[in-house]
């Protein structure tokens, strides 16, 4: 029996991985994704289970499914467009079924804080035939862990917990119950099942009668299910809302009665039928997509919904507010205010990206980018980023424009991908660049760790989630085997050489990759040992502007400032920001960059 | 009738140290005895781009952000970032604001203006504004990086809560290092005068 002994403050991604821990979770895979990386980076804290970086989703689910296969209660975790890359092992994990307990954490970002897209998950449970449980809060994302996995196992099917930005970051108290470690590791074995576990066709016809067959059963446990619940307080509307709907429609219904879906799909008919006739109007209050209000409509019941909910971003109690007509807003202070320049996120200072970005910016090229914080460099002054579709898109999108441009696209068409994002699914592209004969100049920026997402290890660093030391993936040697002829390192800090390095590649006519090696200045021991916080001497200064355009952080335009010349504007460097890098040293051509006197 | 929920905005710039900050201010709430929620957005948002965190408490909180025009109290760790949030702000917000200025890059490339007159702005429209030289106090103190514990120990304040609830809390969350000069900094906080 579970106790409940001490309440928590956690995140919900803190609470999903105690949530793990507790329900007795043997393995985990992820690849780091906000909103989801914390999940994984906190189950490590925790004894007993078995923790992995995968090099993609797709990866990081197989390897779970084997887990799985072979009796462990396993969790997988990823982003929401994760999902998109272990669609593929998910539709047919649907089929085969599982042995030990399998939860997949989709974590959505409806307004996409850190995301490409804000596609809504929900309707990967609909495709896949799987069910999903939307916690609302960071107990419910701990006590879902534990359900998804009863499910799980009582229904022999994966069950995908669905989680939001607002749920995975947000902190609320948190009752903890002590572990059951015990009774599901007796259970790890291996057991041969082909008719189960083999999908080719004359399995998987069978399978998919059974998949039909749980759905059916599912939908009648929805009906009993004790996390589908229904409030009936003023009956004039009733509200069907799920996840972080539901706390902000509280907030400003407080009065109004609820059905509040612990599990959105598949849905509850007889629980939703009984709430319509109990109530005397229907809302449905979700983010994104319609996906409860038009089952409810198909249900032939009649509701409101996306006509006053906006389908678009994340709600929040004030749009929430504006769903139901009638409602009188509050008004804020009127005031009037100067225009507030915006302050969006950057390349750190002394970020070692900067140096390769500088020379294809100069170059001029079309440059193919991909995801991470190097995709940043889209901003002013640099600009030198033209695509950003999905992880490992950017080599795929330099061969495509190489090939159709043909003779005149020679030495106009770059990629580049950090290394993370490489491993994840930018080899197998790489292979197409070399085996259809590409000429396009591929630039991997590899600065040793997983950097946007806060610095995990990937397989280029030498070492696990679990910190043991490992195997390091060695680039060139990779690229070479391929069919690569032409590899080149650059040190991005020398803007000389890597100018040069990079108009070569430019120029030759067959496919070539530039490693730009150097670590991440976040990193630990990653600050050379030459270098010293710089500033600007202002008689030196001529005001061109020449540093200006490297878009540190660290170098300021002073518009009042006298130069050198006896001119309006100079640059200055903040000393508490700047770690020396000397990339503008290096582009000064009157040596006013020098060592902080 | 609802229970009365006290809903205190951060603001302030990535790697300021609002995070922290919310942190110690929730963890104290919760060890008080309330009910707590918290939100900020992480990723993206760090690198130097603007940042904030939600705290609400109360005997029952529900939604983990705070609505237009209710917040009691605005933390600011920098004064530009203040104006971007006077729409959740009422009449009688409290607001402390660190005297400090940090220019985004659009102003560094000299592509926009930093506003200037901030301080007096707010100060125009919210009359319960303190304005504090957090940076000086921060170096006063022995680390200059304090920052955002000086203005969350004015912060403390405003919240019915003994001085050693916030002690008890720091000296369980922050390492060994630095718990010495962050209680000075937080004191030293508490020590500025309140506004009406």
């Amino acid at each position: 029996m579970s106790v409940t002994h001490r309440k928590q403050l956690l995140s919900g991604n803190e609470a999903i991985a105690r949530g793990a821990y507790e329900a007795g979770v043997l393995f985990a895979s992820a690849y780091p994704g906000t909103p989801s990386t914390e999940i994984l980076e906190n189950l490590i804290s925790y004894d007993g289970i078995y923790c992995e970086w995968s090099p993609n989703e797709k990866v990081a689910l197989e390897v779970g499914v084997g887990a799985c296969y072979a009796g462990a209660r396993t969790l997988v975790a990823m982003k929401h467009v994760g999902v998109n890359v272990a669609a593929d092992p998910l539709f047919t994990l649907s089929y085969t079924g599982i042995r030990g307990g399998m939860v997949l954490v989709t974590a959505d970002d409806p307004e996409l804080h850190s995301s490409q897209n804000e596609q809504d998950n929900r309707n990967y449970a609909k495709f896949a035939k799987v069910p999903m449980l939307d916690p609302a809060d960071s107990q419910e994302a701990k006590d879902y862990v534990a359900l998804a996995l009863d499910i799980s196992e009582q229904f022999d099917t994966p069950v995908l917990l669905r989680s939001t930005t607002r749920v995975s970051h947000s902190q609320s108290s948190v009752s903890l119950s002590e572990p059951d470690r015990t009774t599901h590791a007796g259970k790890v074995s291996i057991v041969k099942d082909p008719p189960k576990l083999v999908m080719l066709p004359a399995n998987a016809r069978k399978r998919h009668v059974v998949v039909e067959e749980r759905m059916k059963r599912l939908r009648e446990f929805a009906d009993t299910f004790r996390e589908n619940v229904m409030e009936i307080n003023d009956t004039d509307i009733g509200i069907i809302t799920a996840g972080i709907s539901y706390q902000y429609a509280k907030e400003i219904f407080p009065n109004a009665s609820y059905l509040k879906l612990g599990m959105v799909y598949p849905l509850p008919e007889k629980l939703i039928r009984e709430f319509s006739g109990k109530v005397k109007r229907l809302l449905v209050i979700e983010e994104l997509d319609p996906f409860i209000e038009e089952q409810v409509r198909a249900m032939g019941l009649e509701t409101s919904g996306k006509e006053n909910v906006p389908i678009l971003g994340e709600l929040n109690p004030d749009i929430v507010a504006s769903s139901l007509s009638g409602y009188v807003f509050k008004e804020s202070v009127p005031m009037e205010k100067p225009e507030l320049p915006p302050r969006p996120p950057n390349m750190c200072p002394g970020c070692p990206h900067r140096g390769i970005f500088y020379a294809l910016s100069k170059s001029k090229v079309f440059v193919a980018g991909d995801i991470g914080c190097y995709t940043l460099a889209f901003l002013p002054p640099l600009q030198a980023i033209d695509t950003c579709l999905c992880m490992g898109a950017s080599i795929g999108h330099a061969v495509g424009i190489d090939k159709v441009m043909g003779k005149e696209g020679q030495g106009k068409v770059a990629a580049v991908i950090g290394d993370s994002t490489f491993f994840h699914s930018g080899i197998t592209p790489l292979i197409d660049a070399a085996y259809n004969k590409s000429s396009a100049t591929i630039c991997i920026l590899d600065n040793r760790t997983t950097a946007m997402t806060g610095a995990q290890q990937n397989p280029g660093t030498g070492k696990t989630l679990m910190g043991e030391d490992t195997h390091r993936v060695d680039i060139p040697a990779l690229a070479k085997s391929i069919g690569i002829n032409r590899v080149r390192k650059v040190d991005p800090y020398d803007i000389q050489k890597t100018r040069e390095i990079v108009t070569e590649e430019l120029d030759v006519d067959e496919i070539s990759v530039i490693i730009s090696e150097s670590p991440c200045v976040l990193l630990k021991g990653a600050r050379r040992k030459e270098w010293e916080v710089l500033s600007v001497d202002h008689d030196k200064c001529t005001g061109c502007k020449a540093c200006i355009m490297l878009g540190c952080p660290a170098i300021g335009w002073d518009p009042e400032g006298i130069n050198g010349k006896g001119k309006k504007g100079r640059s200055v460097i903040d000393e508490m920001l700047c770690i020396g890098c000397t990339m503008c040293q290096q582009l000064c051509k009157f040596d006013a960059i020098v060592k902080v006197p | 009738m609802k229970d009365k929920i006290t809903n205190i905005l951060m603001a302030g710039v990535g790697g300021q140290g609002i995070i922290m900050a919310s942190n110690m201010l929730s963890e104290a709430l919760l060890a008080a005895g309330r009910d707590v929620k918290k939100s900020e957005v992480h990723g993206m948002a760090q690198r130097g781009g603007s940042v904030t965190s939600h705290v609400r408490f109360g005997r029952k909180v529900f939604s983990p952000l705070i609505r237009k025009g209710e917040v009691d109290i605005l933390y600011s760790l920098e004064l530009l970032e203040t104006l971007r949030y006077t729409d959740y702000l009422k009449k009688e917000t409290v607001i402390i604001l660190n005297d400090y200025r940090l220019n985004p890059p659009s102003v560094s490339l000299g592509a926009k203006t930093y506003p200037e007159g901030i301080p007096e702005l707010v100060r125009a429209n919210f009359p319960r504004t303190t304005l504090i030289d957090g940076v000086g106090i921060a170096r006063e103190v022995g680390n200059p990086k304090t920052v955002s514990t000086v203005i969350l120990g004015h912060l403390s304040l405003y919240i019915d809560m003994p001085e050693n609830t916030w002690a008890d809390i720091m000296s369980d969350r922050l390492p060994s290092k630095i718990l010495d000069v962050n209680l000075k900094a937080f004191h030293a906080g508490r020590e500025i005068k309140q506004v009406a």
